[in-house]
C-alpha cells in the first residue's frame, strides 16, 4: 500500500547553553515559535503536537510532558509525548512521521525541549536513578563509567588507538565554531583531548559533549500541505527505530547492533541498498566522541572497525566525501538530550535546502541521515530525508 | 484510511497489592495472555511495540529502557509514551495507519502499591514556581473542579455518592475488579470529607495490574480473529497545565477529544450511535462531568439520567460497567487501557456477569487525573 508523504517544512532552535535563564516551557515555547515563523505558519494551520523530553528527574517534575505542553503549542490540541531516553530526539520525529502519514493529521509541530541545569549539583545524579534498583543502582554507576567500559571494549576488539578517537572532537568542535548556537565550538587539537582530565579511563573531559539546555522544534507536513508550504520541502524517505535487550551487561559493547537494525529498516522504507553511496550527509548521535565512529559503523556507513581511519584520512570532514556531524554534533553545539537529538534532524533539513550558511556541505545533498542512541547503550534511531 | 482492529488482549490483576509479582512479571503475563488470544508469535509477527509509562510512577529514570524483554520486544521497534494508555492505543493505531506495519501492540502497566508516597509523586507534577511553593495536597484541585461542576450544573453531592454506589456495584460482578463493593448512599456521603466536597469513598484507589493489546490491520485482522473489535475513532487533547488559566468548568479536554472521535469514526449523534460507554471516574463527579462533555447528555443532566438508572447496567446507556477505576482500581497510566478492555470484552460478549445485550459501539475516555487537563478517546465496533 502507498505510504502518505510526509516532509519537513520549518524548523527552530534556541541557542544551547550551560544554563539557561528561562524555564524549560519557555525554551520549547521560543524554539517552536522559531520553527512556525521559519515556514510562515501559526499554531492555527498546526493540527497536532508532538513532544520528546529526556527524563522527568532533570527537573524534578512529574509529567514533564503535561508541564511543558502549552510551552509547545498544544493548547486545545492532540498532544503527545514520545520517550525513548537519549534517542528521544530523533523519535520525536518519528513520532510526527506517524501522526501525519497515519492520515488523521495534515500538520504536526514536532518539539524537544531539554533543560538539565535544574538538576544541581550536576545532571548526572539523576542518571544514577536510569540504572537496574536491585542488580545496579547499588554499586552508584553513572553514564561516563558505563561509556568507559563501551569505549575501552571498541577500542581493545578493533585496535584503535585514543588519539585515533580525538580527531572526531577536534573535528566536531571546530564545525561547531561555525554554528550560531553552539556551546561548546573550539579550535583544539588531538593533543588538547589526550590532556586534558581523565574521567574514567578511556574518557577524557574532552572526549564528552558538556550538559546543555535549549530546544529545537520542526514542522511536518503532508504532501499536498507541504507543497503549499514551501518550495524546498525535505521529505522523510525512511525511519527505523530498535531497541535492545535492558541486560546490557549480557551484550557485547563492541558493536551497536540496535543501530545496524534501525538503519536497515529506515534504509529498506528509503529503498537505499547501498547507504554509502545514497548518504551524503549524516548527523550520528556523539554525545562522546567515539560514539560517532561506532554509529557510522552500525548505520552500515563504515565497516567494523575502521571509521576511525575513515576520520583520520578526512573523509568525514564537511568538505570530505561522507561529511559527518557538519553542525558540529553534540560535542561542539551541546547535548540538551531530546533536543540535541532533534537538532540533528534539523541540521539535515538545512543541508539539504542549502541553507546551513557556512556549515554548508559542498555539493549539493540529495539524501542525508540523522540518528540517536540512548537507554543502557540499547536504542538507535533513524530518520532519512531527502530532496 | 486504514481499518485497524484490536485483535487480541491479555490483562494480569487488578489487585491492591500484588507483593508476589514484579512490573515485569505482571507485564508478561499480561503479554503472553495477549499473543495467545491472538496466536501472534512476537519475535515473528508483532512489528512494532508501544509501552505507556511515567518515570516518577516507576521509581525509574528513562524507564522505557526496562521494557523490552517481557514483552517480546528486544530488537524491535519498541518505544514508550509517557501518556495515559489509551494515548499509547493510538500511538500503536497511528503507526498501523500509516501502512509501514500490519500488527503492532500496546503495553501499560501499574505498580501502584509499590509507590510509598504515590500523592508526594503527584505534587511533583504542580508546576515548580506558581504552585509547588503553595505546598498544597494536590487533591484540592479535585475539590475545587468539583465545587465549581455542582454549583454550575445544579447538580448534587447525593448524585455523586450514587455514582461510587452504582459503579463498586458493577465492580462486584468484575472477577478482575479490586474493589467491588455493595455500598448504600449513605456510607459514601458520610465518609470524610478528603477536600470538601470531595469524600474518601469518592476517590478511586489504586491497583496494580498491567494490560496488553494487539492491534492489525484490516487486511489481516480477519486471519488472526473471529471477532476483531474495530477501532472507528481516535481523539485526544491537552488543554493546559496552567491551573490559572484552565475551564474549570466542563473538562474541555474531554469534549475536544470526543469531537475528534466522533469526526474520525463518523459519529453525528454519539447519543443514539453510543450504545454504552467507559469514562474515566477517578473521582466519582468525574464519570458526570466527563458524561456530559462528551456529548452522552446535555449539561447538568448526567446526575438526573443516573438517579433515573439510565447508566445501570440494565439502562439504556450503561456507563462504566466494568466498575470503572472506583470498581477496578486507579491504574496509574493503564486507567484508560482498562477502560477499552472493558469495551472490547463487552462488544466481543465476553464480560460475564455483567455482559450488556445488543451493544455494537463502545466509547472509552480516559484522563490523566490531576493536576492535569489531559484526556483520550477511542470508539469502538464490533
Amino acid at each position: 500500500m502507498a505510504m502518505r508523504k510526509v516532509a519537513v517544512v520549518g524548523a527552530g532552535m534556541t541557542k544551547f547553553m550551560r544554563r539557561a535563564q528561562e524555564t524549560g516551557r519557555e525554551l520549547a515555547f521560543q524554539a517552536s515559535r522559531m520553527a512556525l515563523d521559519s515556514c510562515e505558519m501559526t499554531l492555527d494551520d498546526i493540527d497536532a503536537v508532538a513532544l520528546g523530553t529526556a527524563p522527568d528527574a532533570f527537573d524534578g517534575l512529574h509529567m514533564k510532558g503535561e508541564y511543558l505542553s502549552d510551552g509547545a503549542g498544544a493548547w486545545h490540541k492532540p498532544y503527545m509525548r514520545c520517550y525513548v531516553g537519549g534517542g528521544t530526539g530523533v523519535f520525536a520525529a518519528i513520532q510526527g512521521w506517524y501522526h501525519v502519514a497515519s492520515g488523521l493529521f495534515d500538520t504536526c509541530l514536532v518539539v524537544c525541549e531539554e533543560k538539565m541545569s535544574s538538576c544541581q549539583p550536576h545532571p548526572q545524579a539523576a542518571f544514577l536513578t536510569i540504572f537496574d534498583h536491585t542488580t545496579e543502582r547499588a554499586l552508584k554507576p553513572n553514564l561516563v563509567w558505563i561509556f568507559a567500559l563501551e569505549m575501552n571494549r571498541y577500542m581493545t576488539m578493533h585496535g584503535i588507538e585514543k588519539k585515533d578517537i580525538a580527531r572526531v572532537a577536534v573535528k566536531n568542535k571546530r564545525n561547531a565554531l561555525d554554528h550560531p548556537c553552539a556551546q561548546l565550538a573550539a579550535d583544539i587539537t588531538v593533543e588538547d583531548v589526550l590532556n586534558s582530565e581523565v574521567l574514567a579511563w578511556p574518557v577524557q573531559r574532552l572526549d564528552i559533549s558538556p550538559t546543555s539546555d535549549g530546544a529545537v522544534a520542526i514542522v511536518m507536513a503532508a504532501e499536498h500541505v507541504a507543497k503549499r508550504i514551501t518550495d524546498k520541502p525535505a521529505w522523510v524517505r525512511g525511519v527505523g527505530w530498535s531497541l535492545d535487550t535492558a541486560y546490557w551487561t549480557s551484550r557485547d559493547l563492541y558493536y551497536p547492533k540496535y543501530v545496524e537494525y534501525a538503519a536497515r529498516m529506515a534504509y529498506d522504507m528509503a529503498g537505499i541498498t547501498e547507504p554509502r553511496k545514497e548518504i551524503h550527509v549524516v548527523e550520528p548521535y556523539d554525545p562522546f566522541d567515539y560514539k560517532e565512529l561506532h554509529h557510522l559503523e552500525g548505520l552500515l556507513l563504515a565497516d567494523k572497525g575502521d571509521a576511525a581511519r575513515l576520520t583520520a584520512e578526512g573523509v568525514t570532514a564537511r568538505d570530505g566525501n561522507m561529511p559527518v556531524c557538519p553542525s558540529g554534533g553534540m560535542l561542539g553545539v551541546g547535548n540538551p538530550i531530546a533536543a540535541a537529538g532533534l537538532m540533528k534532524v534539523s541540521e539535515i533539513f538545512w543541508q539539504l535546502r542549502g541553507e546551513a550558511g557556512k556549515r554548508q556541505v559542498p555539493g549539493q545533498p540529495q539524501t542525508g541521515l540523522a540518528q540517536s542512541w540512548g537507554d543502557l547503550m540499547q536504542v538507535g534511531c533513524v530518520v532519512i530525508l531527502g530532496v | 484510511m486504514r481499518q485497524v482492529a484490536i485483535v487480541g488482549v491479555g490483562y494480569s490483576g487488578f489487585r491492591s497489592i500484588s507483593p508476589d509479582l514484579s512490573y515485569k512479571e505482571l507485564m508478561y503475563e499480561a503479554a503472553a495472555k495477549a499473543y495467545d488470544d491472538a496466536g501472534v508469535d512476537p519475535r515473528r509477527d508483532v512489528e512494532s511495540f508501544v509501552s505507556v509509562a511515567e518515570d516518577f510512577n516507576e521509581g525509574t529514570s528513562i524507564f522505557d529502557e526496562y521494557v523490552p524483554d517481557q514483552i517480546g520486544g528486544v530488537l524491535k521497534p519498541v518505544h514508550t509514551i509517557p501518556g495515559d494508555g489509551i494515548h499509547g492505543l493510538i500511538a500503536a493505531y497511528m503507526q498501523v495507519l500509516t501502512g509501514a506495519m500490519d500488527i503492532v501492540m500496546v503495553e501499560a502497566h501499574s505498580k501502584a502499591s509499590n509507590v510509598l508516597t504515590l500523592s508526594d509523586v503527584v505534587a511533583y507534577a504542580m508546576d515548580p514556581i506558581y504552585n509547588r511553593p503553595l505546598r498544597a495536597n494536590p487533591l484540592f484541585i479535585a475539590g475545587m473542579e468539583m465545587n465549581r461542576y455542582l454549583y454550575k450544573t445544579g447538580t448534587t453531592e447525593e448524585q455523586c455518592a450514587q455514582v461510587v454506589v452504582k459503579n463498586r456495584a458493577n465492580g462486584f460482578l468484575n472477577p478482575s475488579a479490586a474493589y467491588g463493593a455493595r455500598l448504600s448512599l449513605d456510607a459514601v456521603l458520610s465518609s470524610e470529607p478528603l477536600s470538601y466536597p470531595l469524600k474518601r469513598l469518592e476517590v478511586s484507589s489504586h491497583a496494580d495490574g498491567a494490560i496488553v493489546m494487539v492491534l492489525a490491520s484490516g487486511d489481516v485482522a480477519p486471519e488472526l480473529s473471529a471477532l476483531p473489535i474495530w477501532i472507528t475513532g481516535v481523539g485526544w487533547c491537552n488543554e493546559t497545565p496552567s491551573l490559572e488559566t484552565r475551564d474549570w468548568e466542563s473538562a474541555t479536554y474531554a469534549r475536544n477529544s470526543a469531537e475528534m472521535a466522533y469526526r474520525v469514526a463518523g459519529i453525528r449523534n454519539p447519543r443514539l450511535e453510543i450504545d454504552f460507554a467507559e469514562v474515566d471516574d477517578t473521582f466519582a463527579y468525574k464519570e458526570l462531568q466527563h458524561m456530559e462533555a462528551l456529548g452522552l447528555c446535555r449539561e447538568g443532566e448526567a446526575g438526573l439520567l443516573l438517579e433515573e438508572g439510565t447508566t445501570e447496567l440494565d439502562g439504556e446507556l450503561p456507563l462504566n460497567p466494568s466498575g470503572g477505576n472506583l470498581g477496578v482500581g486507579h491504574l496509574l497510566d493503564a486507567s484508560g487501557l482498562a477502560r477499552v478492555l472493558e469495551v472490547v470484552l463487552q462488544l466481543r460478549g465476553e464480560a460475564g456477569q455483567r455482559q450488556l445485550e445488543d451493544v455494537e459501539t463502545g466509547l472509552a475516555f480516559g484522563w490523566r487525573s490531576i493536576p492535569t487537563t489531559s484526556g483520550a478517546a477511542v470508539v469502538l465496533s464490533n
